[in-house]
């Protein structure tokens, strides 16, 4: 626990030592780690001196948590309105069978994690599929292979350079 | 510095981009043209004009509402006029550096039309006819200003009022409000003027104000554009109203799946704090204010306005019985105003203008503007501003420019899964906030979502009620369990399990959960359901009489087959296309899907070239010949 608030300090700091920034912190985690381990609630816990159930419950009240890592090219797919009209569904369903898993999931090689949101605000460009940092627009099932391509020789390279 | 000394500076720094010597670009980088890839044009731009050793500027500005012309480029020039581009690559701007920005020819082939407005008039294209049906006030400077230079909002107009608002006093601007008429743009409608003196009325010394950023409607983005686009205009709005009900504090409270709106508004707010337009003793007035910025953790729940007020003190966004009412005990039990962005964003224009003004424009009982985010299935997506009253076909037609692909009008869905689907007959109702609501749906957060005939109503119903009951917070036993009830329900009847009295059943449960649920998510959350029933009942009885799904959506009711004479026997497209290998060949080379291992994913429909066209959708997929059969061809 110490070693893991050590490794925190630079979000656990006294400024942000009241229950009103619980949400804030639970968020900083998730950026710096990709998720919430069950150690780093606690560590929240102790941290604002409130029960770890406490941080739990708002924890999963919340859709932006998660508790399972990150992949290092987090896949969303969007379902708000404007994309299931036009097919967001089947792009959903396309990505889960290239990826080979399901919503909320993560590839063996820790590449890829898929989620869906519920709309990025690009409706005009539905449907929309968020990797990384990119929105890809107008996508379809036979687009979502291709961008996947592109995608993962790419951090190959990378990794194999490190 | 004295405001008119900030004025001026502003000023100069406003004239040397569009009244300057060199040639400037525009290249707007909001989300939706950043997908569309304006940040490689951008790029561009910068590549070609240093080879060029062009004198011209690059200046990011954010979304004039024309989503699908995405990438727009603008190019003005000292002594000409200034050209729009749309649809903008990056292998173009070679051409448009060569032609218009060092040379003289305007490459009229690429160009959408010519870029007028600034100055105190809204933006606009004169070649483009919908902008005659625009009434643009929140969208004026959108696209035409550098949003992350508090400059150029200054030099058109801004914070002018908030400098004349604090030398007011706060009863008087409360009157100028009120007697504005202006309702709250966040769904509900309610009086803002109205609102702002309850809460000044309340007894307290602290008090808050907080802007409703969430945008929950999973299909709307107008607030996003705005945020974006112009941010200085909201928070002129947000400190006026501080001034007014005496608040020090206050939030905006935003989802955090809009990362650029975020960024822009953090760099805003430090502008404006940099220049005494925020802080203390604001503009000398002996009045202190600052901003904070909440990031919302992802439940649509937390736009409702007792629940975002937990959600910032860090507990569960669940909404509480009312009364009190926030006005007398909001964030921490004080006294607190909650708005919706635009509904701030208002605030600077009518105090500059007047409440006469204002109050001219709209109907009875809707004043001023709104604010509609066009998607779904019409030609011109993203954003329009109207006068109120304006006809929702005049907003689908003459400014969404009807349905693309020569498809069939079928509905439009508005004011998101509070709202609901009007069909054709109804697209003369004005959008205002009575006439909507008369009509079954709302005037919501603005979105409007255009349905053609390849949109099942059935499935939009479910896949609101669907939204809905994720987001449903569980404190009501009415909605938790109602709104899962009318969603079995309606699963089973989009898998052709549907039994008639089913509908019913969905408009008497409908009418309970509407009638008994505690706050507006629940009261809501029967429209999507309710109003398709009500226009489109024949749909629902086609898939549970027939089995039938009319606009051949419903996975479970339809099949995909091959149309044996149209296939071109040696292409393989649909073969190399299908995932799970379901595509095979008869002897004669004809592609045959196998029923069974068939998962209807419709990527052998995509795939298949245009001259064959040979895959459609049939329902009920009893339709689909009998192997066997499929030798004839
Ligand atoms: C479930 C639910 C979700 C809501 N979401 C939003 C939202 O995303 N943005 C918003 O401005 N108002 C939203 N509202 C309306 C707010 O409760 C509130 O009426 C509004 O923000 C007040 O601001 P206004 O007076 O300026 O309209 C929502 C209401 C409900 C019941
Ligand atoms: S619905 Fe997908 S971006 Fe809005």
């Amino acid at each position: 626990m110490e070693e893991l608030k050590q490794k925190l300090s630079d979000i656990l700091k006294p400024d942000k030592k009241n229950r009103r920034h619980l949400i804030y912190l639970l968020q900083a985690v998730q950026q710096k780690s990709g998720y919430l381990s069950k150690e780093a609630m606690l560590a929240i816990a102790d941290f604002l001196d409130i029960p770890g159930s406490t941080v739990y419950g708002i924890a999963t009240f919340y859709n932006q948590f998660r508790f399972t890592p990150l992949g290092k090219h987090p896949v969303k797919v969007c379902m708000g309105t404007a994309c299931h009209l036009v097919g967001g569904k089947l792009v959903l369903e396309a990505m889960a069978r290239e990826l080979d898993i399901e919503v909320g999931g993560i590839t063996p090689d820790h590449e890829f994690s898929l989620d869906r949101v519920a709309c990025v605000g690009c409706c005009a460009l539905a449907p929309v599929v968020v990797i990384g940092d990119s929105v890809y627009p107008k996508m379809t099932p036979p687009k979502v292979e291709e961008a996947l391509v592109i995608i993962k020789p790419v951090s190959q390279e990378q990794s194999e350079k490190q | 510095m004295t405001f008119a000394e900030i004025q001026n500076q502003a000023k100069s720094d406003w004239d040397s981009l569009y009244h300057g010597q060199a040639p400037h670009i525009l290249i707007g980088t909001a989300t939706c043209g950043r997908a569309a890839g304006a940040l490689s044009v951008v790029e561009a731009f910068n590549k070609e004009l240093a080879k060029r050793n062009a004198e011209a500027k690059v200046a990011e500005v954010g979304c004039i509402g024309l989503c699908s012309l995405e990438p727009l480029v603008t190019i003005i020039k000292p002594d000409s006029f200034a050209v729009c581009y749309n649809n903008v690559i990056p292998q173009v701007v070679p051409t448009l550096v060569e032609g218009y920005v060092l040379g003289d020819d305007p490459c009229l082939d690429l160009a959408l039309g010519t870029l007028g407005g600034g100055e105190g008039e809204a933006v606009y294209i004169p070649e483009l006819s919908r902008f005659e049906h625009e009434h643009r006030l929140l969208l004026r400077n959108c696209g035409y200003i550098d949003p992350g230079n508090i400059n150029h909002y200054i030099a058109n107009g801004g914070y002018s009022s908030l400098a004349m608002a604090l030398k007011m006093e706060p009863a008087a601007i409360i009157e100028e409000i009120k007697s504005s008429g202006i309702r709250g743009r966040g769904g509900a409608g309610f009086p803002t003027g109205r609102k702002w003196e309850l809460c000044r009325q309340a007894p307290g010394e602290t008090k808050y104000v907080i802007c409703n950023a969430d945008e929950g409607d999973p299909g709307a983005f107008m607030d996003r554009v705005v945020l974006e686009s112009d941010p200085q205009q909201v928070i002129e709005g947000i400190t006026i109203a501080a001034y007014t009900v005496g608040a020090h504090d206050g939030f905006i409270y935003i989802r955090a799946e809009y990362p650029l709106a975020i960024e822009r508004l953090k760099l805003a707010l430090e502008q404006a704090k940099n220049l005494g337009m925020l802080g203390d003793n604001i503009l000398g007035s002996g009045f202190s204010f600052d901003i904070e910025i909440v990031e919302g953790a992802g439940a649509f729940v937390s736009g409702e306005s007792t629940a975002l007020m937990y959600a910032i003190e860090g507990r569960r966004s669940m909404p509480r019985a009312r009364p009190p009412h926030s006005v007398k005990s909001g964030l921490w039990g004080k006294p607190t105003v909650l708005n919706n962005v635009k509904t701030y964003a208002y605030v600077p224009l009518i105090i500059a203008r007047g409440a006469d003004w204002f109050s001219s424009l709209g109907t009875e009982g809707s004043k001023g503007t709104a604010v509609f985010a066009l998607a779904g299935k019409m030609v011109s997506t993203g954003l329009a501003e109207v006068a109120m009253g304006t006809t929702l076909h005049e907003l689908i037609f003459d400014i969404g420019g009807g349905i693309r692909s020569g498809k069939k009008f079928k509905a439009v869905q508005i004011g998101g899964p509070s709202g609901g689907c009007l069909p054709e007959s109804m697209l003369r109702t004005p959008v205002d906030f009575d006439s909507l609501h008369k009509a079954g749906a709302v005037m919501g957060s603005g979105g409007v979502i255009a349905m053609d005939e390849d949109n099942c109503m059935v499935d939009t119903a479910k896949f609101f009620l669907d939204f809905i009951q994720k987001e449903s917070c569980g404190k009501c036993s009415t909605c938790r369990i109602g709104t899962k009830h009318m969603l079995d329900i309606l699963e089973d009847i989009t898998a052709g399990k549907g039994k008639i009295e089913d509908v019913d059943l969905l408009v008497e449960l409908g009418e309970d959960i509407g009638g008994g649920s505690m706050c507006g998510l629940g009261r809501t959350a029967p429209n999507p359901a309710l109003t398709t029933i009500r226009y489109f009942r024949d749909e629902y009885e086609a898939h549970i009489l027939e089995k039938r799904c009319p606009a051949l959506v419903c996975k479970e009711l339809i099949a995909y087959y091959i149309l044996p004479d149209k296939c071109e026997r040696g292409c393989e497209h649909c073969v190399l296309a299908c995932p799970v290998e379901a595509i095979g060949s008869t002897e004669k080379g004809i592609k045959v899907i196998d029923q069974t291992k068939c998962t209807k994913c419709g990527s052998c429909q995509l795939v298949c070239p245009p001259e064959y066209n040979a895959v459609v959708k049939l329902s009920p997929p009893s339709l689909v010949p009998a192997a066997g059969a499929k030798d004839k061809g």
